[in-house]
């Protein structure tokens, strides 16, 4: 690393806390030029996720998602992952902080530990396994799950005795027994916390049972249950006798929404959501039918196609939804649990269920109130980071940022979002020293292979035991000596270990062996790693090969020796096949222009814009009308009562001035040509056709916004008095005092959304209108205020603002869709009549003003659409690459998303977003060039017949005819699929590194030998 | 999750199932495989937008053209599962086992190409 000099910034930033979002932050920030240290208490990255069975609402395996980002933050260059560490203090300020560690001992060191897992096959000791949160045991000697990174054991010296027997077998020489704790110093620029919250402990709900009763378990515990990897191996049992439940009921706003129990009154916003998934994954897992129960307050399904899962699980699966406080579950005969329960009318009922799933909130732990209180950053009143609307990520101490559920409880893809947002501002004190002190590998030139006869050299794994102690490796080594092509082999202990990589490296030159075979685990995990040590010998990267023995081989066929090494026999023999065959491939590498193009000027483009422009990157600005702001213009306050006004203000006034933007208004794009890193984007003035601009530029971000609907209901239009919610925010922003005379005022809640012809919640509107109801509250105190609604989606802390409501005396009387209030004004006043379930009869409500709270649309824009390529969902909002963990990135490079146009979403959330957009946006045009993979898509034009099938096959549309007469695949757009390379009648497309020779050789090696050797044999 | 299933099985890796021609099943076939599987996303899911329905559609057709040739259709098939569907996988290999041993050997090698070799 580079020496910092006397007044420069430190280019590097420390990420406290390694879960989804730390891990997040930190590959943005690693990505676009700064060292970071990714700091966990635990001895492995990941956080909660790896303990999730699936994730809403796409059901998507939790592991599978997050596996491979934890493979990248494990081998970045420029992550530097420190496990079993806290953090004690920090001194120093923004650009220079030191921060003092505490590095836990590990007792086993990571760098020699392989992962092998026998040390913890043969640890004697069991001890309460807290992956599986104490529904199973595991051993002294342990790993938190298979695919932890970094992939090493650690010794729990609570339990261990000390017995040596690890000590003794580790072929490794990993265990260091005589490990101690110690202190160390980082020198960071910028810090980020990304903590996140544990999960709240129902023991204190006496009346639950939770605590006495093994079937009434925790919706963590439910998720480990559910689980593949989990103690029941996926398959659904209650723990009391381990036997498939025939009924489930889950209680909601456990430790959340609740001050008589806990001090939690917030909402913990992801409960409600994963109760659903539980429910309808439990009904999946389950033989027999499965009956589900939700016990529920408010269904608070707010977030992008959450309605339409929660109707999905309603309507398809028939999942039963409650609407009920219960008060006491009760164990009753043969592990069975009785819930007695008072619904909506205030009757009291009773049920009895198998099983009970607890739905518990979110808490930050006792050790991250501790932290911040060391660091000096300020609480609110729930112990979460104190942030404001306009600052999102920023804490109260200058240079430390926050992500995460830490800043307020929230599910996966908005700690995401505020994740990449927090790697954005951390970046934006310290842009002077990026680049200072991240890494480059030095790499010899490759070696020219081209002609030489192919010189193939393999690597057979025993993996310690895991496939040596299966197969007969030296048999599986022995045979590959004979197979064509092969000058070398030789069987490792652990191919992956450092020192098997430098023997690699040394017999690659010493036998010049042009080709590398490796069989072992699976290329998912290993293949980069083991490219990199061939391309470390001077050879090109694509001329490795793997045969995965492991996972595909001696894991699945442990009862069959002979079988398994039959198998990786004839693995090895089609990998070396291949092998022979490989072609070195060059990598383009592609200058870019480090400018951005944002499309639209509301504060979420705003905020993009100048988060670039403040980090050095040139920014144009397209907004389609005159006036920039957007939305914002007509919005009063935030829900915790910031002026938005003077905030927008200010905004407009940087953008305007600052040097970096150049701002088009009354402009809209029309067409869109190149690819990530060179784009060419061509504006033209709304009123003017004529009047064309083309810019270059290297990123695109969309913040195209969305609009209120115009309702079609309640005499909406045909009646004054009958207002939208944006329509009485610019009266109450004119004149609020015309409203002092009004004495009775009636909200209606979901007016267009949550309807089969529009099936989403627009988010926004319960805050907004309790918000706006507690306006009207102040302005007159006398007046009767009534909110209408279907469920109060008062999310996180907004919780607070529905409790002042109530508190103030704002009445809430609930509707069901399909006993809509009835409005009229035959005999002059407003007379608004509503079926209330608690009274249980009609009421009739005469207002002097109606507010609706109307849809949030997402505007057009056809003509971005069209020219950007870029997809929408049925509803008309923009398609992010993956809900979960790509919330602000295109399916297409160099496209990124925020704002309205991605979902309705609160100012601070579509802040952040913008935020996010410019993280990512920035670790495209932070480096000199792009490198791109050459797995591509590659045309012989001489086969070309012009046919168009590729042009129809792409799932892209990247195949286009050139001005030579044929099909042209530029590789910076070809994502290297194949399928146009299967398309194409001419057979003039191949696709490198998986070309037909190479997949026929595969397989014709695996058959032809088989019948051959089956022939020989009888 | 280390879920056993029969040894019969091999993998040969693709970037996504719409890399899959026809002729590499074909291939196999020929080369005296007793059956052979595509193995790709989730209907919808697929990484590559559309590859797993392109996929669908050629082993459909390969399906077709063996039938013509007088070879059991049955010995070529396309199954949807996501990464996260570990006991499936094995059941599909166990399922796909049973379904070959069912038709019994290959035609194609009991008759030509193959026994030509193996004499």
């Amino acid at each position: 690393m580079a020496a910092k000099s006397g007044n420069s910034k430190v280019g590097s930033v420390m990420v406290v806390g390694a879960g989804i979002a730390g891990i997040q932050a930190s590959l943005d920030l690693a990505e676009s030029g700064f060292y970071v240290h990714l700091v966990d208490a635990s001895p492995s990255i990941g956080g909660l996720m790896p303990q999730l069975d699936k994730t809403f609402p796409t059901n998507d395996c939790s592991m599978c998602i997050v596996s491979p980002k934890l493979v990248d933050a494990g081998r970045h260059l420029n992550i530097n992952i420190i496990s079993n560490t806290e953090v004690d203090f920090v001194e120093g300020e923004v650009g220079n902080f030191t921060a003092h560690l505490v590095n836990h001992p590990r007792f086993i060191d990571p760098v020699k530990c392989t992962g092998c897992g026998v040390c913890k096959q043969h640890c004697p000791v069991t001890a309460v396994n807290e992956f599986n949160e104490g529904l199973d045991r595991r051993a002294a000697t342990y790993i938190k799950y298979p695919q932890a990174v970094p992939l090493a054991y650690a010794i729990d010296r609570e339990t261990c005795i000390g017995c040596g027997l690890c000590e003794k077998l580790c072929l490794a020489k990993a265990v260091v027994y005589a490990e101690e704790e110690r202190r160390s110093t980082l020198e960071v620029g910028a810090i980020i916390l990304a903590p996140g919250n544990e999960v709240f402990d129902p023991t204190a709900f006496d009346t639950y049972s939770y605590a006495h009763h093994p079937n009434v378990v925790t919706s963590l515990e439910f998720e480990r249950i559910l689980s593949a990897s989990g103690p029941y191996q996926g398959h659904l049992m209650r723990p009391y006798d381990r036997e498939e439940p025939k009924s489930v009921a889950w209680l909601q706003c456990v430790g959340s929404r609740d001050i008589n129990h806990c001090d939690n009154g917030y909402c913990s916003a992801v409960c409600c959501m994963y109760a659903i998934k539980e429910a309808v994954i439990a009904k999946e897992h389950s033989h027999e039918p499965l009956d589900t129960a939700i016990f529920f307050m408010d269904m608070r399904t707010y977030g992008k196609d959450f309605e339409k899962y929660y109707e999905r699980a309603r309507e398809e699966h028939g999942v039963r939804f409650i609407r009920s406080r219960v008060h006491t579950v009760d164990p009753v005969e043969e592990g069975r649990l009785k819930i007695i329960y008072t619904d909506e009318e205030g009757k009291s009922l009773e049920e009895e269920f198998d099983m009970v799933v607890l739905s518990s909130g979110f808490q930050p732990s006792k050790r991250t109130v501790e932290l911040a209180e060391r660091l000096g950053i300020e609480l609110n009143e729930h112990n979460f980071a104190e942030t404001s609307s306009f600052e999102p990520v920023k804490t109260s101490r200058e240079g430390i940022f926050v992500c995460g559920a830490f800043r307020d409880p929230k599910d996966i893809p908005i700690s995401v979002m505020e994740a990449s947002a927090a790697a954005a501002a951390a970046a934006a004190p310290l842009v002077e020293s990026r680049f200072t002190l991240t890494k480059t590998k030095e790499l010899p030139a490759e070696r020219l292979v081209a002609g030489e006869e192919p010189r193939v050299g393999v690597f057979v794994c025993n993996c310690g035991i895991n496939i040596g102690g299966y197969a007969d490796v030296p048999a599986v080594r022995d045979y590959a000596r004979n197979l064509p092509n092969v000058v070398h082999v030789e069987d490792n202990l652990f191919t992956c270990s450092q020192d098997t990589q430098e023997k690699i490296r040394e017999v690659i030159k010493e036998k010049d062996i042009n080709r590398v075979v490796v069989a072992s685990c699976s290329p998912r995990t290993h293949e980069p790693m083991f490219q990199e040590t061939i391309r470390e010998a001077g050879l090109n990267k694509y001329l490795f090969e793997m045969a995965n023995i492991r996972d595909q081989d001696t894991w699945v066929h442990q009862n069959d020796p002979q079988g398994a090494t039959q198998k990786a026999k004839d693995l090895v023999r089609s990998a070396v096949a291949k092998a022979a065959l490989l072609d070195p491939l060059e990598q383009t590498v592609l200058g870019l222009n480090k400018v951005a193009l944002v499309v639209g000027g509301g504060v979420a483009g705003m905020v993009a814009a100048l988060s670039l422009a403040d980090q050095g990157f040139p920014v144009h600005l397209v907004e389609k009308t005159g006036e920039l702001g957007g939305n914002a213009l007509k919005l009063r306050k935030t829900w915790k009562g910031e002026d938005i006004g003077s905030y927008v203000k200010d905004l407009v006034a940087r953008v305007q001035s600052h040097e970096h933007i150049t701002l088009h208004t009354n402009t809209q794009v029309v067409a869109n040509t190149g690819f990530v890193g060179n784009f060419d984007t061509i504006l033209e003035k709304v009123d003017d056709p004529e009047q064309k601009t083309t810019v270059q530029h290297g990123v695109s971000i969309v913040a195209t916004g969305g609009k209120e609907s115009r309702p079609t209901e309640y005499l909406y239009g045909e009646d004054d008095r009958v207002l939208t919610a944006l329509e009485l925010d610019s009266r109450l922003k004119e004149d609020g005092n015309g409203f002092k005379n009004v004495n009775r005022a009636v909200f209606i809640q979901c007016v267009g959304s949550r309807e089969p012809e529009r099936p989403y919640c627009s988010k926004i509107c319960c805050t907004h209108s309790i918000e706006s109801a507690l306006q009207l509250k102040e302005l007159n105190p006398d007046m009767n205020v009534y909110i209408l609604y279907r469920d109060i989606r008062t999310y996180g802390f907004r919780e607070e603002l529905y409790k002042k409501a109530r508190a103030k005396g704002i009445i809430f009387i609930r509707y069901s869709l399909e006993r809509k209030p009835q409005v009229s004004n035959g005999s002059g006043s407003l007379q608004v009549q509503v079926y209330d379930p608690i009274l249980g009869r009609d009421l009739v409500i005469p207002a002097d003003a109606l507010v609706l709270a109307s849809a949030v649309l997402p505007n057009e824009a056809k003509e971005v659409v069209r020219a950007l390529k870029v997809n929408q969902n049925a509803e008309g909002f923009f398609l992010e690459a993956h809900m979960k963990l790509r919330p602000v990135d295109f399916g297409s490079d160099g496209l990124f998303l925020c704002g309205l146009a991605h979902y309705p979403k609160s100012i601070d959330e579509a802040i952040a977003q913008a935020q996010a957009a410019a993280a990512r946006a920035a670790t495209v045009l932070a480096k000199d060039v792009i490198t791109l993979g050459a797995v591509k898509a590659v045309v012989e034009p001489d086969k070309c017949a012009v046919c168009l099938t590729c042009v129809r096959t792409c799932p892209f549309g990247v195949p286009y005819i050139g001005e030579d007469g044929y099909a042209v695949i530029d590789p910076a757009g070809c994502h290297g699929c194949g399928a146009c390379v299967a398309e194409c009648p001419g057979k003039a497309i191949s696709l490198q590194h998986f070309t037909d020779k190479q997949l026929i050789a595969k397989t014709e090696a695996l058959l032809l030998k088989e019948i051959g050797e089956a022939a020989a044999g009888k | 999750m280390r879920l056993n299933y029969p040894t019969n099985i091999r993998i040969i890796n693709v970037p996504c199932t719409g890399r899959v021609d026809i002729l590499h099943l074909l291939k196999a076939i020929e080369d005296g495989a007793d059956g052979v599987y595509v193995v790709g996303c989730l209907e919808g899911d697929c990484h590559y937008l559309t590859g797993n329905l392109k996929a669908r559609k050629r082993v459909n057709y390969v399906k077709k053209l063996l039938e013509e040739m007088g070879i059991e259709p049955g010995r070529v098939e396309i199954y949807n599962l996501s990464a996260a569907q570990g006991p499936r996988f094995a059941e599909i290999a166990r399922e796909f086992t049973a379904r070959i041993k069912e038709l019994g050997p290959t035609p194609v090698r009991a008759g030509g190409k193959a026994k030509e070799k193996a004499a």
